[in-house]
Formats: structure tokens, sequence, C-alpha cells
């Protein structure tokens, strides 16, 4: 007779429902939607790299040492420099970084000494071309757009 | 090889498993020999995902080749950086402090239970039991998080450096790994509750892929698998490094060596491993990260050895060093790719199902076994 009621009034499938609802706490989900909601990588995270400038003169922090580059286990750091002949300093040109080969290990970043190169947050790194993975100065001091998705 | 004339001869099979088999984890290919459903033999081809990090290493100076072995055993990166910072600090005459030495077994342990972690999940779903891989990454995810608060990045983490550390730990660093410790107790809990008693589990896994100790010591197998066999032999007490002396701990050990017993003792290594973080975590003393390491690093000319107790057994680095910024030659001595070795004399005569079971109990990775 009990067990028929069991059976009745399905008390096993609420107990099962009940182990389940409890894991449905939003703490305990896992599963991102990810291009509608970003996840928040932490602040040490070393993604895109980026070369900054001063914020308020826009001048490139850079002093153009080639540290980074010397550095640099796969050595797709290219740094290229021009002597100023009026003030005798090394001003910056131009400078290459190669993100599809860079690892992401953060030695060029410790090797600067003026924390002008940076790895930073960001992580959508994807290009249509192969040279589009082949960071200008332009592109490192811009920083990759932020992708927008159309749904 | 079979020596059949005709084919109607059917005594001996041989049986390609791999190179892209979900159970092999990664790319090894093994050729049974096959009588029937017993194995008669079995056969490593391995070197799919060789990329000569050996060779790498002599063309990069020593900072540069740290990131590349985080990329070998890519389950444990950690450790990996620990075997090699330790091998080139003994070549280099450096001295690492206190705090450096800390923060690093407390990540080479949170490393050694992420890496017990994805074998026993991936482990059981070769055996046929599905849930365990879902609790086991979750849990695994929390160590990776506190390994990218910490460093940067999850899996190829580059923690050590040359010297010390490079980072600072981070503000809530001792909370986060106490409030893991207590949290993952329970969930060790909860996998015993699943699986040692279960009955498929235990007639998967008893009597499986027995290597008795002498068979143990006369292949090299070192790690869990030894430990399983009966001998007490752990890096971390035998010859401790990155002062392992100071912290109280046991060495699990079982006695039969079959799949079970190498079970058991990974379980108690988790717990071991969270005594150790514990311990690490209270006992976190002040003062520098980093010692004196010139960045034009040129250690003199000579070799040197360190091994130390990865998560999947002795993992040694041999660096020899000819005076200059680069490595001469830098060897590697990796526990899965010694252990793989055994897999012959543990799949003969067992069933083709418990070649599954048995290569996943070794825990291997390919990227180690390969280089």
């Amino acid at each position: 007779m009990k067990e028929l009621l069991k059976a009745v009034f399905l008390v096993d499938l609420i107990k099962g429902l009940a182990v389940t609802f409890r894991n449905q706490k939003p703490s305990l989900i896992y599963t991102e939607q990810y291009p509608k909601e970003r996840p928040l990588v932490a602040e040490r995270y070393r993604g895109a790299p980026r070369l900054n400038v001063h914020p308020d003169t826009d001048e490139t922090l850079c002093i153009a040492c080639n540290l980074c580059a010397l550095a640099c286990p796969e050595q797709l750091i290219v740094v290229g420099a021009e002597r100023n002949k009026e003030t005798r300093r090394k001003e910056l040109t131009t400078f290459t970084y190669d993100v599809s080969r860079c690892m992401f290990c953060g030695l060029c970043e410790d090797a600067c000494p003026v924390d002008a190169l940076e790895l930073t947050q960001d992580f959508e790194l994807a290009s249509y071309t192969r040279e589009g993975a082949i960071w200008d100065r332009q592109m490192l001091e811009e920083g990759p757009l932020p992708t927008e998705y159309k749904h | 090889m079979a020596t059949s004339t005709t084919f109607l001869d059917t005594n001996e099979l041989v049986l390609n498993m791999g190179p892209q088999h979900p159970s092999t984890h990664g790319v090894l290919r093994v050729i049974l020999k096959l009588d029937g459903e017993k194995v008669m033999g079995a056969d490593c081809v391995i070197g799919y995902l060789h990329r000569g990090v050996e060779k790498i290493a002599e063309n990069r100076t020593y900072q540069q080749f740290a990131p590349y072995v985080d990329r070998m055993d890519y389950v444990a990166a950690v450790s990996n950086g620990l075997g090699y910072c330790l091998a080139v600090e003994t070549l280099g005459g450096i001295e690492v402090p206190e705090r450096a030495q800390c923060v690093r077994v407390i990540l080479t342990e949170l490393n050694r239970i992420a890496s017990h972690l994805l074998w026993l999940g991936t482990h059981a779903l070769d055996i046929g039991a599905m849930t365990p891989v879902f609790y086991c990454f979750r849990e695994r995810e929390e160590v990776l998080k506190i390994f990218e608060k910490y460093c940067g990045a999850r899996l190829t983490t580059h923690a050590f450096r040359i010297g010390g550390l490079q980072y600072e730990t981070y503000d809530t660093f001792e909370k986060d790994c106490h409030a893991f410790c207590d949290w993952f107790e329970k969930k060790v809990d909860e996998y015993e509750e699943l699986l040692t008693t279960n009955r498929i589990w235990v007639g998967r896994t008893k009597g499986v892929g027995i290597l008795d100790a002498e068979a143990c010591k006369t292949y090299g197998v070192t790690g869990p698998v030894l430990r399983a066999a009966g001998v007490e032999w752990d890096l971390r007490k035998a010859q401790p490094y990155c002062g392992y002396e100071k912290y109280d701990f046991d060495i699990p050990t079982c006695a039969n060596g079959d799949t079970y017993d190498r079970y058991i003792v990974r379980m108690q290594e988790f717990r071991q491993s969270v005594r150790i973080i514990r311990q690490a975590v209270d006992s976190l003393p002040e003062g520098p990260i980093k010692g004196r390491v010139s960045k034009v690093f040129k250690p003199p000319i000579g070799e040197a050895y360190e091994s130390i107790e990865a998560p999947k057994g002795e993992l040694g680095y041999y660096v020899v060093s000819d005076g200059s910024t680069q490595p001469y030659r830098l060897r590697v001595r990796p526990p899965s790719f010694v252990n793989l070795q055994a897999l012959d004399e543990m799949c003969r005569g067992c069933l083709v199902a418990d070649v599954v079971a048995i290569i996943g109990t070794i825990d291997i990775v390919l990227g180690e076994v390969d280089r």
C-alpha cells in the first residue's frame, strides 16, 4: 500500500528533482552565455599586448630600448627606432608584435623597464588573415576594437 | 607479429588502438596482439606529439626556456616549471627566498590536485562512470581560478622564474587557498562515495593491470603507480626540495599494485596535498620573492640534475652548461614516458576493455611522453 502511494504521488521523482533544483543556484552555474556575457578574467590575465601611451599627452611610453625583443623566446617583437638629432635620444618609430606566434608567457612585459608594453585582459584575438595577427604600433596603442555581435 | 600462413589461422590478431582513440588520452598508438579477447602483448608507438623541446632549449636562454616546460605536461605545468627552475638554480648556485619556496609548495600542491582531478575524471569516464568527470572538472576550475588570479594564466602558467617568483601573491590568496581546501575535502568524500565501494568500479579495477614492486623497480616506474605496489618512495620525503621537510604529511601506499590500489593512493594524495597546502599557507613567511639573479644569467660551466615528485612520478631535469647564456644540453626525465614502458607487462593476460583502464591508470600525458 505504502509503495503504491509512493508510486502514485511520484515521491522518488520529487526527491530526485529536489536534488536537481538544489543545484540550480545561480552561483553554482558555470556555463557562460559567451558572446552575450563576457567572462571576467583575472586582473593579471595575460592576453592581447598593448603599447601604453601617456594618458595626457598621448605620447608613447616606449623608450625603444629593445629589451622586450631580446626577452621574447619566440623573437616576435621588432622595435624600430630613430635617433632624434636635436635631443640625441632614441625615439620609437615602428613596433611590430606577431600575436599569432605569441604564447603569452609575459616575459616581454617583465622586461619592460617603463611599463610601456603590457599584456591586457583582452582575449579575443581572432583574425581573418594571418597578416591581421601581426600587430603594428597603431594597433598596439589603440588595442583591438570590441567585437559586436548581431543576434 | 602473427606468423600465420593462411588467413584461416586465427591464433593471433594484431589490432591498432589509437592514435585517434578517445581512451588513449592523446595521440598514443598501441599495437595490441590479441588471442580472442585476451591481450598477448602491447607495443606503444609514440612520437606523434614530438616537438623537440630538448633541442629548443639549446637555442633559448635559461629564462626564455621556462615557458616551454609548461607545455610538456600541460596538466601539471606548475610542477614542470618547478623542476626546471630547481635544476637551473642548482646549476647557478642561486638561493631562493623562503617566501618564494613556500608559495611554490602551495602552487605545486594545488597543481597536483588539479592533475589528479583530471586523471580521476577521465579515468572514470574511460571505465564508464560518467558523473565523476563533471564533478572533477568543477573542482579543477577552482584551482585554475587561483592560478589565473595568481599569474594570469590557467594552464600554461609560467608561474615560477629562475631565482624565485615573478608575481607577489594577490590580496586574497591565503583566503582562497583555505576556502578551497575546506570545500575540496568534502568533495573528495563525495568522489569516494561514488566510486570506492561502487560494485562496477571495483569489478573493473580490482586485480586489473597488476604491477608488483619488483617490476616497478625494474622498469623505473615512479609516482602513485610505484606507491600502489607498496614501495614507500616519495621524493618529497626521500630528498626534500623547496622546504618540503618542514611539512607534516604521509606517503599513502597500498599493497596489491592493481588499478584499484592506484586509485586509492591518488585519493589519499588529495588529502595529503590539502594537508600540505594548509600548513604552507599558515606558515607563509614575509620577505622577498626573488633571489639575486642577473638579467644576463650565465651559470658556471657544469651540470646539474634535480628531480621533483610531480603528480605522475619523478620528474627530473638535467642541465649542462658551457658557461654561456643558453644550456649546452637539457634532458628531461618525464614520469609519463618511463611509466608507459610498463604498459606491456600490465596488459598481458588482460582483456581488451581492461587496456583502456590500464592506460588510464598510468596517468600519462602525451605532451610529456613525446616532448
